[in-house]
């Protein structure tokens, strides 16, 4: 194999990247001490943390952002550029971060040309267009480059991002979760193109909560726990149990099999209740029942029209035809107050446009929908505010510095539960949620799924809508969606083979 | 059942709006005050033949240069994603300074007596130099534009009263008076300045990369940042690039008028803010562009025009005048349907 030849050759030399000695701090927090890391030319380096550990911030300094307090980054054995020479840096590292640098006002070819658009000249913006076209269609990326990025889906958003790292021809590049928010498909696509790269001699660091996309695609791994180095070991040297024990400084299993629960009787009431709805060029014709007390999960390829059906019932899209009740009423449609009011809980895709406000504290985010219960006449009892935002801490597992810390300043997956949190906390008769824990480490996967069927024990009718099979099999049954239309009702105990055909819409013999 | 079927239609763009088509939505918004302008022009001839004679036209559009050069200023800052209020004090401040350091302590003046030839360069630098000011606090202090040019416009106004005891200046040295008088192949040179600037600030924003780094900002800092673009700087130069302009349109006024008021400027940031939000520009910054401002300006010029035409009285021209804008600020809004956040 070329990559193994690479590697082993390579392994004499300098590293491609290194960084030696890290720190970093933000205020109290630590945000790395004294890490180290050495990709070696040529390999597809994986690195895993739980949310927090400083993997970002690692990425942050590895790629010229941020300054460490202390230590250095070599390249190829040389030390970096200075910080202020971010050409010099881009040649030498390309990077897609784990917050969206997709500049929603401008078109996907600007975007993909930022500040290279010319050279000293005019822009020539048909050029452009045309290069950028070209760019997308060797990535095999179907997006108009004339049209403005905010209009794009979180996936399309992200193969924009990622067809740009690959297109400033440095040899070295990190992948900051790309794969959190990608359905099956593309995750497959961008490992091909990731193993393409690698055999033309391209090194990877590549960031994933999905610890079974680092033994398909790494050769070596890194693992980071509270800001330190914990170990580096050839992927084969590990197994999924050690990394884990490795990433959580405790032994255990990872993940349960997915939670026992009793039935739901057939009386229960339904509180969710989807008639016949339409959406020109999403889905078409769709019914589905979610009851007090069960749990749904919605699955599909990215051309389902799963999110869609999602964020028409929170009420961000409107449907072209149909109804949508809600615990027995229906909310004028296309509304988003309208569906809260009515009772839904809503966890939207896009956290980063749709979550959070990022410069309010964890306690404000997480208790925005409960604030008129924290004190007589819509006054906001602080004492109240806080002890039960540090009860949503412990309970989802939130690494902060307290309730005070502005959610801006979260590591994402932690950013991640506050939106769960959030979803959760003012006892909704239905709830969505779309890729729940996408970006959430583990082990705190395991307690927020855990947190989900506690809300579902409660008498809350979920509907989990994910490719995640993980997020799936407490479920007591799963829609499958093919092209638009609910194609199977698979009730629990499924295998993942069957549930993975359907989604291909594949009949199972 | 449908789940036999393995032959997959191909992969929809899911989130690219169809119908968007060759000519991008934005394009068309560009054009969208353009029907608002002609019918303006056709109620004008309606009301008064007068409208369409080229004294009157060369007169609206004169009047316009000012708050032209203003709007150009504003909508380069928005689109960098930022404010600047004190524009409306440095169009008094700059020209007012500039004048009282030429002439005579007996006209008012400061009692240096420069030489009047320095004029038109200290009222330019002075520009400059209240536009890096502003830069200074808002990107090195890290404080909030909105309140900072809030301030910096009360600060510079009560300047322009103490350097002046509150008095207007009528001593102009004459090349003060130049530029916003002289006329040039038939026209108004204040004319020729203000298209020419529009034009250049249209090919800088819509063809230079420089240009195009204001938009990247506007629209997401970080993002910009991570391209290489030195945010930091690029906002900086575009703080002053106002402060400039805003210097310039201050010359022009005071060439207009031949004088320097007390209050010149005064209140005019409405007019200003209104002109570029009507022309499309967001005020969450990196949307719009300079041709829609222009459109802008020219639609609350001629509403202007039409109200004094139309005889409306002295006394209720700037009630009507305001609630127009407003009318014009929602139907703005629901043509773009877009919140004006
Ligand atoms: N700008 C900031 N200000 C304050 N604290 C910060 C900032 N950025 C990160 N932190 C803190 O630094 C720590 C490490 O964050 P980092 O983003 O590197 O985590 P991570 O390993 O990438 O986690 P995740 O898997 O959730 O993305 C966290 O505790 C976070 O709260
Ligand atoms: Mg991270």
């Amino acid at each position: 194999m070329t990559s193994h030849e690479q590697i082993a050759r390579s392994a004499a030399g300098a590293p491609a990247a290194e960084a030696r000695d890290v720190s970093k701090r933000y205020g109290a927090t630590v945000a790395l001490h004294s890490a180290g890391i050495a990709v070696r030319a040529g390999e597809t380096h994986a690195l895993v943390g739980r949310n927090g550990a400083g993997k970002s911030t690692l990425v942050s300094i590895l790629t010229g952002l941020q300054r460490p307090d202390g230590g250095e980054i070599r390249f190829d054995g040389a030390p970096a550029p200075a910080l202020a020479d971010r050409d010099a840096w881009r040649q030498r590292v390309a990077c897609v971060y784990q917050k969206s640098t997709i500049i929603p006002t401008l078109t996907v070819a600007e975007n993909l040309f930022l500040n290279r658009q010319s050279g000293r000249g005019l822009i020539d913006w048909r050029g452009l267009r045309r290069r950028a076209a070209d760019l997308l269609a060797g990535y095999g990326v179907d997006i108009d480059p004339a049209a403005l990025a905010g209009s794009l889906t979180v996936e399309q958003r992200q193969l924009v991002e990622i067809a740009r790292a690959l297109s400033f021809g440095a040899r070295f590049i990190i992948l900051d979760e790309p794969t959190a928010q990608l359905d099956a498909a593309a995750i497959d696509r961008l490992f091909d193109r990731m193993r393409e790269l690698q055999s033309a001699g391209v090194t990877f660091l590549f960031i994933s909560h999905h610890l079974q996309e680092v033994y398909e695609v790494c050769q070596r791994v890194t693992v980071l726990r509270d800001a330190r180095h914990i170990l580096t070991e050839p992927v084969e040297a590990l197994s999924r149990d050690e990394l884990v024990a490795a990433m959580t400084g405790e032994t255990g299993r990872a993940l349960a099999e997915g939670v026992a629960r009793p039935p739901v009787p057939a009386t229960a009431p339904v509180v969710l209740d989807v008639r016949g709805l339409r959406l020109a060029g999403h889905y078409d014709g769709v019914d589905l029942t979610v009851r007090a007390g069960e749990m749904v999960g919605l699955i599909g390829s990215g051309s389902s029209g799963k999110v869609a059906l999602a964020e028409t019932i929170a009420g961000l899209r409107r449907a072209d035809a149909g109804t949508v009740t809600i615990a027995g009423t229906t909310p004028k449609p296309g509304q988003v107050p309208a569906a809260l009011a009515a009772g839904l809980g809503y966890l939207p895709q896009d956290r980063h446009r749709e979550g959070l406000v990022p410069l309010l504290s964890v306690a404000e985010n997480a208790t925005m929908p409960i604030a008129d219960r924290l004190g007589p006449a819509g006054i906001i009892a602080p004492a109240r505010q806080r002890t039960t935002a540090e009860r949503m801490i412990r309970a989802y597992d939130i690494k902060t510095d307290g309730p005070h810390q502005p959610v801006g300043d979260l590591s994402g997956g932690n950013a991640q539960k506050v939106v769960l949190a959030r979803a959760l906390a003012n006892d909704p008769r239905a709830l969505v949620m779309v890729s729940p824990t996408a970006g959430v480490d583990v082990r705190s996967k395991a307690s927020l799924l855990g947190a989900i069927g506690a809300a579902a024990a409660g008498g809350t009718g979920v509907l989990v809508v994910s490719d995640e099979l993980d997020d799936l099999r407490s479920c007591d049954r799963v829609l499958v969606m093919f092209h638009g239309e609910v194609i199977r009702d698979v009730p629990r105990g499924w295998t993942d083979a069957e549930l993975v055909s359907a989604v291909e819409g594949v009949e199972q013999p | 059942m449908t789940g036999t079927e393995t032959i997959a239609k191909p992969p929809t763009t899911g989130g690219t709006r169809p119908g968007g088509g060759r000519l991008p939505l934005a394009r068309l918004r560009d054009f969208a005050l353009v029907p608002a302008i002609i019918l303006l022009v056709v109620v004008g001839a309606l009301i008064d033949p007068v409208f369409l004679s080229a004294a009157n036209i060369t007169n609206v559009l004169q009047q316009q240069t000012e708050l032209a050069l203003l709007v150009l200023a504003e909508a380069i800052i928005l689109i960098a994603g930022k404010f600047d209020l004190s524009l409306e004090s440095t169009i008094g401040l700059a020209p007012a300074l500039a004048v009282a350091l030429v002439i005579p302590a007996a006209s008012n003046g400061l009692g240096t007596e420069l030489p009047a030839g320095l004029a038109i360069v200290l009222c330019l630098l002075t520009g400059l130099a209240i536009g890096a000011f502003n830069g200074l606090l808002i990107l090195r202090f890290k404080l909030s534009a909105f309140i900072v040019t809030l301030g910096m416009l009360i600060v510079l106004r009560g300047l322009q009263i103490g350097i002046t005891g509150g008095q207007n200046l009528f001593d102009i040295p004459p090349s003060v008076l130049y530029l916003g008088s002289a006329v040039w192949l038939g026209v108004p040179a204040s004319i020729w300045i203000s298209g020419t600037l529009f034009v250049v600030g249209i090919v800088a924003l819509g063809y230079f990369r420089h240009g195009r780094s204001v938009y990247a900002i506007g629209g997401n800092t970080d993002a910009a940042r991570a391209a290489g673009i030195r945010t930091d700087r690029v906002v900086w130069a575009v703080l002053m690039i106002g402060g400039l302009l805003a210097a310039l349109a201050g010359l022009l006024m005071t060439g207009r008028l031949g004088s320097v008021a007390a209050a010149q400027g005064d209140g005019m940031i409405f007019t200003v803010f209104a002109a570029a939000v009507i022309g499309g520009i967001s005020l969450d910054g990196g949307k719009g562009t300079l041709f829609g401002a222009l459109c802008g300006v020219i639609v609350l010029g001629l509403i202007n025009n039409i109200l004094t035409l139309a005889g409306v009285s002295a006394q209720w021209i700037q009630a009507i005048y305001g609630a127009i804008i407003l009318v014009a600020l929602i139907l703005a809004r629901l043509t773009s349907g877009k919140a004006q956040d």
